[in-house]
């Protein structure tokens, strides 16, 4: 039995990714399990210089689910190549730079810096929904991806990921188009655009007005969205969106996905990733499968 | 690490807040004042995330460990209805706490509501100090824990909104009273934001070393997800700190209200 995939270049040893934003740059959660289990580690969105982020509250509980408006604090793309690269290299799992900007310039210098940085794949965020300007814009329109992704393409020497935003009409064009302009893979989705009032108050509960809803919540839509993009391209697919045990990232398997990350499920279980790893194996031993690529092949329709 | 803690004792301490016993080796032997719980109130999906709650007292003899919440929303409700033996699934002990006084001080805490209670285990775990404790409450009916503060203190001060019980008005009041007359050397506050701000800044103003306690809303409680940003000084900038790993406890000159 063979956990490990292939993704355009992209090798993980096991089909578990922790997705960006809900997992720092691993260090918290090195004092909670071995990052050695992990396929791999989709760090916090980078931008070129540091970012301070939105005002608190960042967060909302709603049913099953949480929105967020964190708005990309980070300490700038150096920062991370200088401080959290060397930690994270001390494990054995793939190192995915999640990259945001607010122009097609911006994208270009930040990915080809992280080209000689010691990193495994970028994943292009044309798809944050809490920053106001650039990031979302682009990932909004077939246009906009295929812009950034074929500048990007030109500059990039690693494994180029395109991370897509449900927040579409049609999300298979949007895929597409990154495969129109060289991507690698694809990886969705990102949150759904959400709001949550608090009725005592009268006000929003994000400082933001409006958040980003990630958790089990989101998972029927996701599983849909993965579904139709590996109907629809020929390139890897990643799949996330509400996964919290191995069953849920079974789905978007057999939906598809040759990869899973987990995020918000993390929160409540730390050792999710860990569970997730252990079920995918179980599942394909009592199933007979050999390969992850054989549950992205089995599904019945 | 998250563990399913037994509870060992439960008990309604007023209406809507309860105090719940956990048997815990760990906990009990390594939380400092001013650290927090991360609870998951029930299994699944309902009140999905964690809810973070102060550690109130350890008896590390024991190995168990105390903590008093408020039924506020759908995760205190089901946590209410837990009973003895039943167990709870609890992250901790997380967060930095208090700076701990040194022996002659003269030490005063000012807490509001649900904030007295880090501040108890800060006076607990605070001996061969002076303690004056200003405890501000809703009203008689809400008041907590007052012999257990008397025990930890040399004086407690009880104020109410309503002037049912002890000073009417807010704890401020009786807290600068006091400052006209003598001067503490560590001052340690936790509750609603008008009242640690207040407090926060009379310290500050007259150089009274003073600790505040912060509170905000939470995703993963260990530093990852960044949600619970709580905005202090950088130079002449600011910087979002992050309540559950750089706090909840602060310098009270570092933040900005
Ligand atoms: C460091 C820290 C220590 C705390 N210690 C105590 C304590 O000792 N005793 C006590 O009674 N309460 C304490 N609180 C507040 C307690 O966390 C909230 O009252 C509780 O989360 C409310 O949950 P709920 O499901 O009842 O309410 P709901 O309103 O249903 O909660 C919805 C969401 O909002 C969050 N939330 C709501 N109010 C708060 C709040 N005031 N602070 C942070 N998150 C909030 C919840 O965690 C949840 O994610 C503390 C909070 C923090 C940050
Ligand atoms: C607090 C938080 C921060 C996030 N930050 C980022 C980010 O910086 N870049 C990004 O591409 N996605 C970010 N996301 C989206 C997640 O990577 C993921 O696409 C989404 O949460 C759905 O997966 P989940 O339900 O497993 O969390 C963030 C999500 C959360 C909850
Ligand atoms: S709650 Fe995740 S960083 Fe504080």
């Amino acid at each position: 039995m063979d956990l490990s995939v292939n993704i355009a270049g992209l090798r993980l040893k096991n089909p578990v990714i922790a997705a960006s934003g809900t997992f720092g740059f691993g260090r918290e959660y090195s004092e909670y399990f071995d990052l050695n289990k992990l396929g791999g580690i989709s760090v916090k969105g980078l931008t070129l210089e540091p970012r301070k982020g939105n005002p608190p509250p960042r967060i909302a509980e709603t049913p099953a689910g949480i929105l967020n408006s964190v708005g990309l604090q980070n300490p700038g793309v150096h920062a991370f190549i200088e401080h959290e690269i060397p930690f994270i290299r001390k494990y054995d799992t793939a190192i995915i730079a999640n990259v945001a900007a607010n122009s097609v310039e911006e994208y270009c210098t930040m990915v080809e810096i992280l080209s000689d940085a010691d990193i495994d794949a970028i994943e292009l965020n044309v798809s944050c929904p809490n920053v106001k300007q650039g990031c979302l814009l682009f990932g909004s329109t077939a246009q906009g991806i295929l812009q950034v992704t074929s500048a990007v393409r030109k500059v990039c020497k690693k494994p180029l990921i395109v991370k897509l935003t449900p927040n579409v009409t049609d999300i298979t064009e949007m895929a597409k188009a990154a495969e129109d302009a060289g991507a690698d893979c694809v990886s969705l989705i990102n949150t759904l655009l959400g709001m949550a009032i608090d009725i005592d108050s009268k006000k929003p509960v994000l400082a933001n007005i409006t958040g980003g809803l990630s958790g089990p919540a989101v998972k029927p839509v996701a599983v849909r969205m993965v579904y139709q993009v590996a109907n629809s391209v020929k390139i890897p697919v990643i799949g996330m969106g509400g996964i919290c045990n191995a069953d849920d990232a079974i789905e978007f398997l057999l939906a598809g996905a040759q990869a899973i990350m987990v995020g918000t499920a993390g929160f409540v279980n730390p050792n999710v990733w860990v569970e997730v790893k252990e079920g995918i194996e179980l599942y394909m031993e009592n199933h007979g499968f050999r390969s992850v690529q054989e549950i992205n092949e089995a599904l019945i329709v | 690490m998250s563990n399913h803690l037994k509870i060992v004792e439960t008990k309604m301490l007023a209406e809507k807040i309860f105090l719940v016993r956990l048997k815990s080796e760990t906990i009990a032997k390594s939380a400092v004042p001013g650290q927090f719980i991360n609870i998951k109130c029930c299994d699944g999906l309902d009140a999905f995330l964690r809810r973070p709650i102060s550690i109130l007292r350890t008896d590390p003899y024991e190995g168990t460990f105390d903590f008093v919440f408020m039924v506020k929303g759908k995760g205190t409700d089901i946590l209410s209805r837990l009973k003895c033996d039943d167990f709870i699934d609890c992250m901790g002990p997380l967060g930095k706490g208090f700076t701990l006084p040194v022996k002659g001080e003269k030490v005063w805490v000012v807490g509001g509501g649900i904030g007295i209670f880090p501040l108890f285990f800060l006076l607990e775990r605070s001996t061969d100090v002076q303690k004056t404790s200003f405890l501000g409450f809703r009203a008689k009916d809400s008041i907590v824990l007052q012999n257990e503060f008397e025990r930890v203190s040399d004086k407690v001060i009880i104020t109410t909104d309503d002037g049912s019980y002890g000073i009417h008005g807010l704890v401020t009041k009786p807290f600068l009273e006091r400052l006209e007359r003598e001067k503490p050397d560590k001052v340690y506050t936790c509750g609603p934001m008008p009242m640690i701000k207040s407090i926060a800044e009379i310290c500050i103003e007259r150089g009274i070393f003073c600790e505040v306690s912060m509170e905000q809303r939470m995703g993963c409680g260990i530093g990852a997800c960044l949600v619970c940003a709580c905005k202090v000084k950088h130079g002449d900038d600011f910087e979002y700190e992050h309540v559950c790993k750089d706090g909840p406890v602060f310098p009270a000159e570092r933040l900005i209200f």
